[in-house]
């Protein structure tokens, strides 16, 4: 039976290998004289050429062009036309009687963005992570079903953004199937979406759902990275099962738990899509994050608004948070690998 | 016999102490069911009120199964009423048609005498229900609506940019692996500093490049701009070192030329590595929204993602629509995940990316 299937596959990837086997023929012919030109030491230059055009034209190009934007002012999108140099935008984002009031902003809503980041990565990031670790110490225990629950847990971090959103906005409608449970049990209805008060909280529970599945699964290769000898050892020992949890496996996967921690922010900081989908940002600004006020002031709002240069000095500010949190996340994986060396 | 029995006992306690749950096991239990609940229930629930009528998914309090109301044609009435079986006053049961409710009463009608309105107070009816799935849910959206196109749009967005991306990344991650030349190090770097520019960051000016290159509006620019990814250089460039040296010296004495080595040696003994990345790529492409909210702004063009999204925005109270199209984007990636899943795990658990 094995055999047969394992006869079916074969025969399959033949089928699909034609095309690629032609196409590949067709390439060595390009490839075979540029070969006898420019010699066999020189081949890597060729081999790495299309993979640096698109990262030169679509990242490092772009980068350079960001700086340009947010530098320029004016409503066209081609440089020629654009006025040079102004720090119009940064001066207008930064236009601040008190930071701590986004109502005393020109750019109000800005600093708006900034603050609801700061609040949704706070609560986002620490609760997700609390219930990855105790998801992944659990799944990491000799359970029943223990595959069935790690991909439950792990589902719906491959749902689309849109699905996730969706789902969601008609589970949590005023009429919706949340709410029928807590009537059931004697609550009252709660507008999750719409009420300015609770929609914060619906979108950062909506993100932990989403995006759990992720962090338990790299906390629980943490786990299993923990050398089992420790715990035969600690058993042997008679200690309870609770000074085993606090004394071996928290401050082994600490060195784990920074790195999760940090990309957990770094991905945080740049929400955007369930949001969109679920609030659209909304009630008011209530749920807008930095990138709703990116896309917005560079792509949404109707043409004569459109602000491409205000759009990329946002851009930037967001860029010197993400590059601070990456250089975090390497000097601490860093730390992470030297650790484990020594052990 | 005392004895016996105390011995029995001891065994029995020793027994009960070896199988001792600790607290914490109830609790892992009670959490995992909680969890298939939370995590799991939501999907369930969508595939099954997909099914529902409009009617059925609009009722309130909710049923689980697609139970909706019966209605019937009555003489007289333009619309199809909905059908109670009414408790009458002494006591017997009656099928009634509801024509309007009025506060706390219902005006309904006998439909088979249908002349005649009665008023029942709405304490006294009861919903009656049939079992039906609503086909129409997923036929209608693809016939009358444009989600065919947008389902063949992001077939061709994914597969083409999935086969680009394998092909450019392992051509890069071979560079980088096999061969030693002058300028290596700086390649390395430089996609490691890719690696930390996230698209959020360069919206604007992506968007002007591709407005230069005349691709806004169409499928291709969504393609290209994420077809070079670091995450997957790494990736197969990984796997690509611990492959032996001695093969490629073999076929370089052959006479083979290098590029035949990369496709006909390389490559194939890279496949765990690429089916990975493989998998991953169509992930990034299927659940795309960002990048393609911004680029395709023409409904000929438009994605999956995008079609729904902008479906839902125009038909807000179309929600047997919005739900079975739902199900439609989400059944490729949840058929992909039930076959493949140990690669997905794997690949995350090993790259720490998704």
């Amino acid at each position: 039976m094995e055999n047969i299937r394992n006869q079916i596959k074969i025969f399959f990837l033949r089928i699909l290998n034609i095309p690629f086997a032609f196409l590949m023929h067709a390439i060595d012919l390009i490839m075979w004289p540029i070969q006898k030109i420019i010699g066999v030491r020189n081949m890597p230059y060729i081999f790495l050429l299309p993979n640096l055009i698109f990262f030169g034209l679509f990242v490092i190009i772009p980068l350079g062009a960001n700086f340009f934007f947010s530098l320029s002012s004016g409503d066209e999108l081609l440089f020629a036309e654009r006025e040079l140099p102004t720090t119009k935008q940064y001066d207008q984002l930064f236009d601040c009687e008190s930071y701590l009031n986004p109502n005393t902003c020109t750019e109000d809503f800005f600093w708006r963005g900034v603050y609801n980041t700061i609040f949704f990565v706070v609560f986002q990031v620490g609760l997700m992570i609390f219930f990855s670790v105790l998801t992944a110490v659990i799944l990491n225990k000799k359970i029943i079903g223990r595959g069935f629950f790690r991909s439950v847990f792990f589902f719906p971090v491959l749902l689309s953004p849109v699905v996730v959103g969706l789902i969601w906005q008609w589970i949590l409608l005023k009429n919706g199937a949340f709410n029928a449970i807590i009537e059931s049990y004697g609550g009252d209805k709660v507008s999750f979406l719409t009420d300015p008060s609770w929609a914060m909280a619906s979108v950062i529970f909506v993100s932990i759902w989403a995006h759990m599945g992720f962090y338990t699964l790299i906390v629980l290769a943490g786990l299993q990275a923990i050398p089992p000898n420790l715990y035969e050892a600690a058993e042997m020992d008679g200690t309870s099962r609770e000074r085993i949890f606090f004394r071996i496996t928290i401050p082994l996967l600490m060195p784990n738990l920074l790195v999760v921690f940090i990309l957990a922010s770094i991905k945080g900081v740049q929400t955007f899509d369930e949001i969109y989908v679920l609030t659209g940002g909304g009630p008011g600004t209530s749920t807008s994050l930095i990138v709703q006020y990116i896309f917005t002031t560079g792509f949404a709002s109707s043409g004569s608004v459109q602000n491409f240069g205000l759009a990329a000095a946002a851009s930037m500010v967001l860029g010197v948070v993400l590059l601070f949190l990456t250089l975090m996340q390497l000097y601490f994986s860093r730390n992470k690998e030297s650790k484990h060396q020594e052990i | 016999m005392s004895d016996t029995a105390s011995r029995i006992i001891k065994i029995a306690t020793k027994k009960r102490y070896k199988n001792k749950y600790h607290w914490t096991d109830y609790f892992s239990y009670f959490y995992l069911f909680l969890g298939v609940l939370l995590m799991f229930g939501p999907v369930v629930w969508l595939g099954l009120s997909s099914l529902k009528t409009l009617a059925g998914i609009q009722e309130y309090p909710p049923t689980i199964l697609p139970l909706s109301q019966i209605q019937v044609d009555v003489e007289g009435y333009d619309k199809p009423l909905p059908i109670f079986n009414v408790t009458q006053e002494d006591g017997s049961v009656k099928q009634l048609a509801q024509i309007k409710r009025i506060g706390i009463n219902a005006k309904m009608v006998d439909p088979l005498n249908p002349e005649e309105t009665i008023k029942v107070p709405i304490d006294k009816r009861e919903k009656v229900r049939e079992f039906k799935i609503q086909w129409e849910n997923y036929v209608d959206p693809l016939r009358k609506y444009d989600f065919l196109l947008y389902f063949k749009n992001s077939t061709f967005i994914t597969v083409v940019a999935t086969i680009i991306t394998l092909i450019i990344n392992s051509m890069a991650a071979y560079a980088l692996s096999i061969y030693e030349f002058r300028g290596k190090n700086f390649a390395l770097v430089f996609v490691i500093g890719t690696l930390l520019i996230p698209l959020t960051i360069i919206l604007v000016p992506v968007f002007y490049v591709v407005a230069n290159f005349g691709m806004i509006n169409s499928l291709w620019g969504v393609i290209l701009p994420g077809a070079a990814t670091p995450t997957g250089v790494f990736l197969l460039r990984q796997y690509m070192l611990t492959l032996p040296r001695e093969l490629i010296e073999a076929a370089r004495m052959d006479h083979a030329s290098e590029w035949a080595i990369y496709w006909r040696v390389v490559l194939p003994l890279s496949i765990p590595a690429i089916a990975v990345l493989a998998i991953f790529s169509i992930m990034w492409r299927w659940n795309d929204f960002l990048w393609p909210l911004i680029v395709l702004s023409k409904s000929e063009v438009y994605t999956l993602q995008i079609g729904l999204n902008a479906f839902h925005g125009e038909l807000t109270s179309q929600w047997n629509y919005v739900l079975s199209m739902t199900m439609v984007t989400l059944l490729p990636i949840a058929i992909i995940f039930t076959y493949l899943q140990k690669f997905i795990t794997t690949g995350i658990a090993s790259t720490g990316m998704k």
